[in-house]
């Protein structure tokens, strides 16, 4: 493959940055509006091509079947020493051009979705340089041929996050999740450069085609060296999974997301539900071979997915603002991935059931940034046409809003894994491979996927059914064209993305793999999906006082959830409580008292000193001659002495 | 009775005690340099004594002598000068309350 | 003497002095420090493209340019002259700033003055970056200081008497150290019955201070120039200090005079002191390692804007010294990197605070707020620098921080492995932790600054930036994002110097 098609899909969306960034102030909304579009546009053509010549061309393919990992272009960019070099650069294979589909795909329609849900908005062209930021920054993590490629993309995405969040830069509620946003991230990016750090002390490399071929060595370069217990390989692969588990928002790195909605929706759509937030599960699909040497890290990988999964689910049961809960839902959707990359090993330096669980996460990563993509174009249509995120402001749209309200619901369905729609195939993949696993996990996924059918269908009855508000004479109606395509669009992928032969692309030793539902796994998820939805429509279709009763039923339970187990009270706490009021301010307070006070009181002393010698100086010349004197007398009176 | 030094230089130490003692206790300025003069005699005279005595037949200590009452003339009227102008900056010449040359 | 091109790094701001004195009215002024500062960017982008063109054709040599004038023979003093890649990047820095600074200083009260002494500022600088005597690296080090007394006395804000004075006598009291240590060195310089030198080369080659000395001489050195890189403790100048200067003045302070400080820890203490560097450099470690979270931590609750950035200096700086002591190539080569990165973004801080401060006419984050919509270019150029200072990918902060990061991690985990105690990788990890609050800090003040809604109805009125302030914003700016973006160039300029063969201290290890 030639260079250069590679390297426009990373350039134009950065040109179209600096263009948009710079010139922007000067063009008009419509111009910047469709210059970001075109770009993308572009873009998305050079991807597509990009990864469907890697898909189907032949020459990608080994004999033996295996696609091959191709660097179309590998920079130096930093030479640390002789083997730790940081290069830009540029890796083909079938998770990045799996990617690469996506977030083009994905970008394209937000940046065509956002002409009509940003119109008029202040900062239009700055709205359309941070995509092309974003989109820029998201490309080069996925190509990334090293880790500290990944970490640099990885932090540039995250401040691309932070503009975005903080877009409507004059709310209060925005900035504060702007900078929540990037400061979560960030102390989970410590965790990640050190786990590169450690990592590349012992391998020496920051290659991941070097790491990832026949990983074994990895291990081996450790020489068993252990920290407090566990080998310094978990340590090092557990550290980068804390950087995944920060951008990807799993427990108790969560946090950030659900703030980050005060973002513009389709910047919801695209960063915090279908690409960035899922660079965490990319990490270590990417690492994937290193991870599978231990069996710690990956059994603390599933772990995490599946406390996270059940616990956004809970919450999501409780959320009124609509963006809330497609928050907490995403972060379930993305525990389910990390579910299914931790059961794709089976613990002993192999992988589980063929790696099912790899390639489920995969096809997972893909539908669900589909149909989550949907959603939150969805809601964004919503709150475009009623002005608020809370469902208490809607309800009975769908006599207005019916285009939004058949999107809306096939979105709901393919996430709530009804067949034909693409969230059943994927999420059914998950579940076989956590039944392989252990059927602990596998029930305890099931009973997620329940409750993901459950709060979703409450949200789209809440939203159209229910009972409906006080309009006024400014009812809703569907969104205008260029709102509308994207969810037209989604709606169509989500219907039949599920029929795709996911394992003939993307599997963890990239090998062509075929794909089979199990009857049994099939029919029980099916079953308990159609079950919660039935609940949900029992409770939520028409307006009535079960719902409150069952909150006041369990009051506790209820609150916990309503408050999402009050983790925002307690890093509030030990963020300011301790960290604040308990480290920086003491500091503070010691640096200008104790450091600065030594500092000044030396000062002091000096000038104090000076005042008590200084009357020596009396003027009385008379005194100076009787100090002299006596002074010459006793001079004089020791020599003599000495010389005696 | 043989002439020893140690007869003159005794009245030229009580000459140079007294006048530091006057120096040192008077508050009138000119006081001071009579005290100051009668020091600088005592001085002289110990030139005179100590040439005549060590050095007998040399001549170094008498013009040293005359060289030092001269400038010591000199000297008095500068320092009366000085007081005059004190005089005239304060109208006091009690060096205790002249003491604004300090810290 | 002229035909070395160095000296001229000192000959034209002398010669621009000269014009300054001889100016009438702002615009002759102006000029002058413009043309000058221009003409010294210039030099030093002549002396890199001269320095890599004989690098390239092979010359191995520590130093090149290398010249000597006697200067007082009875005492072996020479105006000795040379460069190699850290001097070279110190002086492209120092030529920037400088040249930033004349427009950040535009409309200065007083300016014929102003700028004479600042001037005479950079004339130390620049003779302290060129000199490898000493003698005259410490003359031209104590040039360099006492114009700041005037500059922060008389054209500073505040408290300014109080911090002018407490800022020349902390320094001073450094440099007393300093002239301690370097007299000592200078009666170690050459072995028994040899010439004794000043000139740092022959100091290295004889390598002939005994061991015990080093012990004493080297700390006596890294706390002189400690001082000005605001070492903890001793950094308590620089919050007070920085927060009266006028704005050139902190520019030029924090983005060039605490440089020197870095710059000769590693030319004099660790140059010529391998043993003891190795030795003594745990004490030193720790104070440094402090420095670095603890002036993070402070500035986290500092509201004076300019406090926050000089906490933040202290917090960057510290981390200069901390990489240079861990004797490690990466990591020096990223602690020069840090200085030419934090020298750019932390001018770039206190240019825009200056601007914004001379608008609003307060400091305080709390009574200002939505500078955003008051002043868009300002606000922007405040979030590029505080994406620099945090390490955004892209701009210098990155560069430097993943390169010190790296080298100590390697330094620290081989003394660890090798059984040397833990105490490099501990700080290390520590020092890493510091890319958080950094965060923490700058989005603080990002957010309560320049976003959220306006604060004092009475800024609405407020205009934004004026074409010189633009040019001194985008000079750094571009410099930053360079620096950000082609980091290899700036390593490799770096790094030679400490090719093993080169550098003594590295073969120890």
């Amino acid at each position: 493959m030639g260079i250069t098609l590679p390297l426009l899909i990373l350039a134009i969306p950065l040109f179209m940055f600096l263009l948009l960034g710079i010139a922007g102030v000067k063009m008009s909304h419509k111009l910047a509006g469709w210059l970001g579009c075109l770009g993308m546009g572009t873009t998305l053509v050079l991807a597509y091509t990009v990864a469907l010549t890697y898909y189907f061309c032949p020459e990608f393919t080994a004999e033996t079947g295996e696609r091959i990992q191709t660097i179309v272009f590998n920079q130096t960019w930093l030479a640390f020493t002789q083997n730790l070099v940081i290069s830009l650069g540029f890796l083909l294979d079938p998770i990045s051009a799996l990617m690469l589909i996506v977030i083009t795909t994905i970008s394209f329609l937000v940046h065509l979705y956002s002409l009509g849900y940003m119109e008029g908005e202040k900062g239009f062209q700055r709205y359309y340089a941070f995509l092309s930021l974003f989109s820029f920054s998201m490309l080069g993590l996925v190509v990334a041929t090293n880790i500290f490629q990944m970490y640099i993309f990885w932090e540039l995405v995250g401040a691309s996050s932070y503009l975005l969040i903080g877009f409507y830069y004059t709310k209060h509620s925005a900035v504060a999740a702007s900078k929540k946003a990037f400061i979560v991230t960030r102390f989970a990016d410590l965790g990640f450069l050190i786990g590169i750090l450690v990592l590349s002390y012992y391998s020496q490399t920051f290659d991941f085609l070097k790491l990832t071929t026949d990983s074994q060595w990895v291990l081996a370069s450790t020489q068993g060296a252990t920290f407090m217990g566990a080998s310094v390989l978990t340590w090092a692969l557990v550290l980068i999974f804390t950087g995944g588990m920060g951008k990807s928002a799993m427990m108790p790195l969560h946090i950030w997301l659900p703030d980050a909605m005060e973002g513009p929706t389709p910047v919801s759509a695209l960063i915090h539900a279908a690409t960035m937030v899922v660079a965490g599960v990319f990490l270590v699909a990417r690492m994937f071979p290193v991870y599978l040497l231990e069996e710690s890290a990956t059994m603390i990988v599933a772990v995490v997915g599946a406390v996270t999964a059940f616990y956004a689910a809970m919450v999501a049961c409780t959320q009124i603002d609509i963006k809330r809960v497609l928050a907490f839902s995403t972060i379930s959707q993305i525990a389910f991935m990390m579910v299914s990359l931790g059961v794709a090993s089976n613990g002993n330096g192999d992988v589980c059931h063929h790696g099912l669980g790899y390639m489920a996460s995969m096809f997972h990563m893909f539908t669900h940034a589909m149909f989550k993509a949907l959603l939150f174009l969805g809601a964004g249509a919503l709150i475009h046409a009623v002005h608020s995120n809370d469902y208490t402001a809607m309800g009975g749209l769908s006599r207005y809003m019916p285009v939004t309200r058949w999107t809306f619901l096939i979105g709901c369905l393919a996430i709530a894994g009804i067949p034909p729609f693409s969230g059943f195939f994927s999420k059914d993949e998950i579940l076989s491979a956590a039944y392989a696993w252990s059927p602990f996990m596998g029930v305890w996924m099931t009973i997620v996927a329940a409750m993901t059918a459950f709060y979703m269908f409450r949200l789209y009855f809440l939203i159209f059914r229910w009972d409906e508000p006080d309009y006024g004479h400014h009812t809703p109606h569907d969104p205008p064209l260029p709102m509308m395509i994207p969810l037209v669009f989604l709606a169509a992928v989500s219907c039949v993305a599920g029929f795709i032969p996911f394992g003939h692309f993307v599997t963890w030793n990239r090998m062509p793999y075929d794909i089979h539902l199990d009857p049994w796994i099939a029919c029980s998820s099916v079953a308990v999906a159609i079950c919660a939805i039935c609940l949900a429509a029992y409770m939520y279709r028409t307006k009535n006082p079960l719902p409150e009763k069952m909150k006041n039923a369990m009051p506790v339970l209820w609150d916990w959830c309503h408050h999402r187990f009050y983790w925002d009270e307690l890093y509030m706490f030990i963020t300011h409580k301790i960290i604040f009021n308990g480290v920086c301010r003491p500091l503070a307070w010691f640096d200008r008292h104790i450091i600065d006070g030594t500092m000044d009181s030396f000062a002091a002393v000096t000038n104090k000193l000076s005042r008590v010698i200084a009357p020596l100086q009396s003027g009385q010349v008379q005194m100076y001659v009787f100090v002299y004197i006596i002074g010459a007398l006793l001079l004089g009176g020791i020599t003599v002495l000495c010389l005696i | 009775m043989e002439l020893k030094a140690i007869y003159f230089l005794i009245p030229s130490l009580i000459m140079f005690c007294c006048g530091l003692f006057g120096f040192i206790t008077r508050r009138n300025m000119i006081a001071m340099l009579i005290s100051l003069e009668l020091m600088l005699n005592a001085v002289d005279m110990n030139f005179v004594i100590f040439n005549r005595f060590l050095f007998p037949g040399q001549l170094e200590g008498m013009f040293f002598t005359l060289f030092a009452i001269a400038i010591a003339a000199a000297e008095t009227a500068l320092a009366i000068a000085i007081i005059i102008n004190v005089f005239r900056a304060s109208h006091n010449i009690d060096v205790r309350t002249l003491n604004e040359m300090k810290f | 003497m002229f035909e070395n091109i160095l000296i001229y790094f000192v000959v034209i701001p002398l010669v621009m002095l000269g014009l300054l004195a001889l100016c009438r009215d702002i615009k002759q002024i102006r000029a002058v420090a413009v043309v000058g500062s221009l003409g010294l960017i210039a030099l030093s982008v002549v002396t890199l493209v001269q320095y890599l063109g004989m690098r390239a054709a092979g010359v191995e040599d520590p130093m090149l340019f290398v010249d000597s004038w006697t200067w007082f023979a009875p005492l072996n003093i020479h105006l000795a002259v040379g460069v190699d890649g850290i001097s070279i990047a110190m002086l492209l820095l120092s030529s920037i700033i400088v040249f930033a600074g004349s427009f950040a200083s535009w409309t200065i009260k007083e300016p014929k003055a102003f700028f004479l002494w600042l001037i005479l500022l950079s004339v130390g600088v620049f003779g302290f970056f060129i000199s490898i005597d000493m003698f005259t690296m410490f003359m031209f080090y104590e040039v360099a200081l006492i114009p700041m007394y005037l500059l922060i006395g008389v054209w500073g804000s505040g408290n300014k008497n109080y911090s002018a004075m407490k800022l020349t006598l902390m320094l001073m009291g450094g440099s007393a150290f300093l002239m301690m240590g370097l007299i000592g060195i200078y009666y170690h310089s050459a072995p028994e019955g040899g010439q004794l030198t000043w000139n740092l080369l022959e100091i290295v080659k004889n390598a002939s201070i005994p061991h015990g000395w080093q012990s004493f001489l080297f700390p006596m050195t890294f706390v002189g120039f400690g001082v000005l890189g605001a070492m903890f403790p001793f950094h308590t100048w620089s919050p007070d200090g920085h927060a009266s200067a006028p704005t050139a003045v902190s520019m030029l302070h924090a983005g060039v005079l605490m440089k020197l400080g870095g710059y000769g820890c590693f030319r004099v203490a660790i140059y010529t002191m391998p043993q003891a560097a190795h030795e003594l450099s745990w004490i030193f470690l720790i104070l440094t390692g402090i420095s670095v979270v603890y002036g993070a931590f402070c500035a986290c609750v500092k509201t004076d804007l300019k406090y926050i950035n000089a906490y933040s200096s202290v917090s960057h700086c510290g981390l200069v010294l901390f990489a240079i002591l861990m004797l490690n190539e990466t990591a020096m080569t990223g602690a020069i990197m840090q200085m030419l990165s934090h020298g750019l973004m932390t001018a770039l801080f206190f240019a825009l605070i200056g601007m914004i401060y001379g608008r609003t006419h307060t400091r305080e984050i709390t009574q200002m707020g939505g500078m955003m919509q008051i002043m868009p270019y300002l606000s922007v150029c405040y979030v590029i620098a505080g994406m620099a200072s945090l390490g955004l990918p892209g701009l210098s902060g990155f560069v430097a921080e993943m390169t010190i990061f790296v080298g100590s991690f390697q330094a620290g985990m081989t003394d660890y492995l090798a059984g040397h105690g833990s105490l490099r990788l501990v700080f290390t990890i520590i020092a890493c932790c510091s890319i958080v609050i950094t965060a923490v800090y700058i989005l603080r003040v990002v957010g309560k600054l320049l976003f959220g809604p306006v604060h004092d109805e009475h800024h609405r009125t407020l205009t934004d930036a004026t074409w010189w302030e633009r040019l001194s914003t985008v000079t750094l700016i571009i410099c930053v994002a360079a620096i950000g973006c082609f980091p290899n160039f700036f390593n490799n300029l770096i790094n030679f110097t400490f090719k093993p063969a080169i550098f003594s201290v590295l073969g120890m290890n």
